[in-house]
């Protein structure tokens, strides 16, 4: 049986992570469809239909019960998953919220996809970005076999004692939900501990969850979110490095590429983030020391060392009247004065040449539409 | 007979209004369910009755889950507990806002699942968590904070909407009569599936009655046909005793209506079409009864 041993396959990345998902076996998948994430729900489906899944999955009738199903079966104790994309996620928002306050480790892949109107089912972040502050952990994969990977390792990190908190698994719509890369399975074993949620329900032990609290108590919980939030940065460095140790693919905060030498370091989230190596070797052999780095670790956000070199960010959504959001977030947290480039939104195609021309072409501390002002 | 457990699942010192219905219904209710049970409590009135953090004034597990969310949350609650092979019953109390309003969507999505939990709305025919605002449930001609002039619009008729579900077990109740609530309850935790149960509870301050006249008003509302007890198990009616001699014998309309001050603005119109409305509800049921649709 698949799972027992490790294999070679092709897959898009809807299909690895419902392979990973499949492999982690949670108690309960509470989901509901939506362009482009169906073929997750789909396949889970059908692995619960033919026996190899033997979660309860609730075919529920809206994002909104989506999560507030998953909520209700983790509190029980038990493991969770659900998926979605874009406005699934933000009917979802207020149950993300919940989710997070109710420090439940629910486990969701987001497919990423533009918002409307008008109507638009391409990659974009804004989906993510509107979710940034509702205490859940978010990562963005660039890979068939990262998506896979790191929806393996987002189990162990929600549910660590330590980190407590919901996780969100971001893979771009399309140009990674639908793309066949290969994808070496593993097994997964011991990799995953048995869940052990500390506050789940006890019948023999009645305790009244999330009730009225006062002003002489809330803060003291959302405190405690940040606390968890902090302690997340050791856990998936430690999680991180022990996938690392047993299946031999390495991954952290970031990705660097070629940054050691660079005078100049690309910044993006995502297949972008990938695309923008094509883009290095590119500089490179025009004399240009360029580095990539990819932002893989949204929240909690990684801290970057930018000092010294030039920094254009590729910023794949928007905060309107206030900026690219990766930009911002790199300015509040660094010294960089960085080129944003807003490009790609709603599946707008950006090539490697387009990312290559931006290093060129940069311009510290001023914003470029992509497509909207001409980078000459 | 019916036994009624002595053991209390709702402690001393509540922060329900003096003559709280719902709080009273509560009681048999969980008297009824026994302590392997959890609560599911959206925001309603029974948010702010079971106590504050870090107390709790109730000796059962409480999840406490957003407005709209009540039945999804039980959904996965109820999922887990099957999937780990555990009996523990999930229990819905919410208040009419959070049914028939917000919380319909994820309410219809959990019953046409086939979800194994009983909901029961305890209808105080408003938003009286925040102080009596109309909600689908409010009866036409009632005052409300947001029908200032008296409600325009009649009563949605939520049972129908639920029974559309076939669901098992459907049931009305009302508070002032505690025993058929009891029977109810443990009859629907005797199914498997989705349970719903439809609780008239009178609310002193809200329907402007002095607190002591609770069970009365209750009473009225049976007496008068206003609120009818019955309940369909695997599509079969039964009409429950106190509705079965109001329908032999009826209390004027107006003796229920004269007790509360939120219908001190109703017109003779609206009267004769709660009226009606009372009529063909009984005939309808009285139809049935006579002859059952196959």
């Amino acid at each position: 049986m698949r799972g027992e041993t490790a294999m070679q396959l092709i897959a898009t990345g809807n299909k690895a992570i419902a392979e990973a998902v499949r492999q982690v076996n949670p108690e309960v998948v509470a989901a509901y469809p939506i362009t482009p994430q169906t073929e997750i729900v789909e396949q889970i489906a059908a692995y619960v239909s033919d026996g190899t899944l033997a979660s309860q999955y609730i075919p529920v009738e809206s994002e909104h019960s989506a999560m507030a199903a998953c909520i209700g079966a983790s509190v029980t104790g038990a493991r969770t998953f659900t998926a979605t994309s874009s406005h699934g996620l933000l009917y979802m928002h207020e149950m993300l919220h919940w989710a997070a306050g109710a420090r439940v480790p629910v486990v969701m892949a987001n497919v990423n996809r533009a918002l409307g109107p008008g109507w638009n089912v391409w990659a974009e972040h804004s989906d993510a970005f509107s979710q940034r502050d509702t205490g859940w952990l978010q990562v963005f994969v660039s890979t068939v076999q990262e998506a896979y990977d790191t929806t393996i390792m987002a189990f162990r990190i929600a549910e660590h004692e330590d980190v407590l908190l919901p996780l969100m698994v971001n893979l771009d719509g399309f140009t990674l939900s639908h793309t066949m890369q290969p994808l070496e399975t593993v097994v997964v074993g011991d990799f995953i501990p048995p869940l052990h949620l500390p506050h789940a329900i006890d019948v023999a032990h009645p305790r009244g969850y999330g009730p009225l609290t006062g002003p002489d108590e809330f803060f003291r919980f959302r405190w405690d979110i940040e606390r968890s939030m902090r302690d997340a940065r050791k856990v998936i460095l430690d999680v991180e490095a022990d996938f690392g140790k047993r299946f031999g693919r390495q991954y952290g905060p970031i990705e660097e590429y070629r940054c050691e030498d660079a005078d100049i370091l690309l910044i993006a989230m995502g297949t972008f983030g990938k695309e923008a190596e094509v883009a290095v070797d590119d500089l490179r052999r025009e004399g240009i020391k360029a580095g990539s780095l990819r932002v893989r670790w949204f929240r909690p956000f990684p801290v970057l060392d930018l000092s010294g070199r030039d920094v254009v960010v590729i910023d794949r959504g928007y905060s309107f009247g206030f900026g690219g959001v990766l930009t911002r977030s790199i300015q509040a947290t660094t010294k960089a004065e960085p080129f944003s480039v807003i490009a790609g939104l709603g599946g707008q195609e950006v090539t490697y040449r387009d990312m290559a021309g931006f290093v060129r072409n940069r311009r510290p501390g001023e914003e470029e539409w992509f497509g909207v002002n001409t980078i000459v | 007979m019916t036994e009624i457990p002595k053991e209390e699942y709702i402690l001393k010192c509540t922060s329900a209004c003096a003559g709280c219905s719902s709080t009273l219904s509560l009681r048999y209710v969980l008297k009824a369910a026994g302590p392997d049970m959890v609560l599911v409590v959206p925001a309603c009135c029974t948010s702010v009755i079971q106590g504050t953090y870090p107390r709790t004034a109730m000796n059962i597990p409480v999840y406490n889950i957003a407005f709209a969310a009540a039945a999804a949350c039980a959904s996965g609650m109820s999922a887990a507990y099957r999937k780990k092979g555990v009996k523990t019953r999930v229990i819905v109390y919410a208040g009419d806002g959070g049914t028939v309003d917000i919380g319909l969507q994820a309410l219809s999505g959990a019953f046409e699942r086939g979800t194994d939990f009983l909901y029961i709305c305890y209808d105080n025919e408003a938003y009286g968590n925040t102080g009596m605002q109309r909600s689908g449930s409010t009866p036409l001609g009632a005052i409300t904070t947001t029908t200032p002039g008296g409600k325009v619009h009649p009563k949605k008729d939520i049972d129908r909407i639920i029974e559309a579900h076939n669901p098992p077990y459907i049931a009305t109740a009302c508070s002032a009569y505690p025993l058929d609530l009891f029977q109810k309850v443990t009859k629907a935790l005797s199914l498997e599936g989705p349970k719903f149960i439809h609780l008239l509870a009178p609310c002193p301050p809200g329907w402007r009655f002095p607190a002591e006249k609770t069970v009365e008003v209750g009473k009225l509302a049976v007496k008068t046909g206003s609120w009818i007890l019955w309940e369909r198990e695997h599509g079969t009616l039964q009409v429950s005793g106190p509705s079965r001699a109001a329908m032999k014998k009826r209390v004027p309309l107006d003796e229920y209506l004269k007790m509360q001050g939120r219908f001190r603005n109703i017109t003779e119109q609206q009267k004769q079409e709660l009226q009606r409305n009372i009529d063909r509800a009984l005939a309808r049921i009285a139809c049935e009864v006579k002859q059952p649709c196959s």
